[in-house]
């Protein structure tokens, strides 16, 4: 069985480029474009590893993060943020609030980022 | 390339005049002794002439230039209002003692008239007050565009970026050598971008005052060391050598060491990108009595003269340069400077075209 990985991203280029190059890892993709979906997602297909943008639609990153954390079904699950919000303030809370990793999406290529969600995921 | 209206060629024959003003208020002070309170108001006016100098009196005096500058209405622009006030005032002072002299026996008409001047005064002062409110609103507004500007622009560049990371990486099919040959172009363009956008993020933040000096204990020599590690392969393919000399037991200072690397990376990255060929760069840094001095030195295309004045101001790219490299965002010696003043140190420079240049840095100790 492949592991699962959540992306919980608003820009649906981003969802394609990162479907793509995760399944090429071995992964399986599962995508959800506001953090509504995202919660829902996690909730029913627990996932091993989800990876959350910050500033979503509907219900925000820091609130998903918070939730997921909550929710005794998923507050094991890794979180990756995966954002372009680089203030100090912003990356002390994100890990305040359970995040595993924050990565800031300009400082890294593609690459790299399998490399961190590989990392994450034990492998 | 903003602000030439300090340009020498303008502002030589504009100097002239100011020095025989001034000439000419100590002539009227010397000559008029049995008035002492003019003779007084004169020198205190010479004084101030020289305390700001002359060039910049004359250039707050250009009040249509200036209110242009701020994009205000004439009625709006401080300078305007501070002449006006000026003038009153000294009209007022003058009226007052000739009325007071003259109409001695009638205190009542001298106390309303101080009334009625004073009224003017407060209500041009309010206007003034509005319009330095109107100026600081401007300045937020500005920095607030380039900030959401900036995020909004960081997402389409990410997935441009990554988007062609996978195209290169071959993991979509065989690319021929052609079509890398283009990728190569979007990718170095799509990093320019951000580049740009990241430094505009670091300038809106310095001006909003909302990046945080998080000051700690560093050792400013194992950053630098660091730092040369890292920059290693750019300066090997730039084909620049590095050297860095340190005095012996320096003590640690208290600084935000993110934001001190973010300066020296700045000036190593100007010193490496502006040599031309085969070129050396110098680092060294030493006590200074209770700061630390940080000096860089290349042999690089250095700086015109007549570029000096302006390279720590935004976006500011001195011809020559251009010449050499086009990339840039004009921000990084902009950053280096806001940073390092609010580190409570001081930046400079000295450099020669065609020879090369050096730039220098303190930091308090403690």
């Amino acid at each position: 069985m492949p592991k699962t990985i959540l992306f919980i991203e608003d820009e649906s280029a981003l969802q394609k480029t990162f479907a793509e190059i995760l399944k090429q890892e071995g992964y399986e993709m599962i995508s959800a474009l506001d953090g509504e979906v995202g919660l829902r997602l996690a909730k029913d297909k627990k996932p091993d590893l989800i990876l959350l943008d910050l500033i979503l639609p509907k219900v925000h990153g820091f609130e998903v993060l918070k939730k997921l954390k909550e929710d005794k079904e998923t507050k094991e699950i890794p979180v990756i943020v995966l954002t372009n919000l680089e203030g100090i303030e912003d990356v002390n809370r994100a890990i305040e609030l359970g995040a595993t990793t924050y990565l800031v999406k300009a400082q890294y290529s593609l690459e790299e980022l399998v490399e961190k969600i590989k990392k994450t995921l034990g492998e | 390339m903003l602000n030439r209206s300090t340009n020498p060629a303008v502002g030589a024959p504009r100097l002239e005049l100011g020095i025989r003003r001034s000439q000419s208020a100590y002539v009227n002070h010397y000559t008029m002794p049995r008035n002492s309170l003019l003779s007084f108001s004169f020198l205190f006016v010479n004084d101030i002439i020289i305390l700001m100098g002359f060039k910049n009196i004359l250039n707050q005096l250009n009040i249509p230039a200036q209110c242009k500058k701020y994009n205000l209405s004439l009625w709006q622009c401080p300078q305007l209002l501070f002449l006006i006030m000026g003038l009153i005032i000294i009209v007022s002072i003058l009226t007052v003692y000739a009325i007071g002299t003259r109409y001695i026996e009638e205190p009542e008409l001298v106390a309303l008239m101080i009334l009625l001047i004073t009224l003017i005064l407060f209500i041009i002062a309010t206007i003034i007050t509005r319009s330095f409110e109107r100026l600081a609103e401007a300045s937020r507004m500005k920095t607030e565009f380039i900030s959401i500007v900036s995020h909004q622009l960081r997402s389409p560049l990410s997935n441009l970026k990554w988007a062609i990371e996978l195209l290169m990486s071959g993991r979509l099919g065989k690319t021929e050598e052609k079509q890398i040959e283009y990728f190569i172009i979007l990718k170095e363009n799509s990093g320019r971008m951000e580049e740009l956008v990241s430094d505009l993020l670091i300038v809106s933040r310095l001006e909003t005052a909302t990046l945080p000096l998080k000051k700690k204990e560093i050792s400013l020599e194992d950053l630098i060391n660091k730092l040369i590690s890292e920059l290693q392969l750019f300066t090997k393919a730039s084909n620049v050598g590095i050297e860095f000399k340190s005095e012996e037991g320096l003590p640690k200072i208290l600084a935000d060491s993110s934001q001190v690397r973010l300066v020296i990376e700045n000036l190593l990255d100007n010193a490496v990108r502006y040599i031309k060929d085969n070129g050396k760069v110098k680092m060294s840094l030493e006590k200074r009595g209770q700061n630390l001095y940080f000096k860089i030195e290349d042999n690089g295309v250095g700086i015109p003269k007549e570029d000096q004045k302006y390279i720590f101001q935004k976006f500011f790219r001195s011809e020559n340069v251009l010449k050499y490299q086009t990339q840039g965002s004009g921000l990084g010696l902009y950053i280096s400077k806001t940073i390092i003043k609010r580190s409570g140190g001081k930046i400079g420079f000295k450099s020669q075209e065609g020879v090369g240049s050096t730039f220098w840095f303190t930091l308090p100790i403690k």
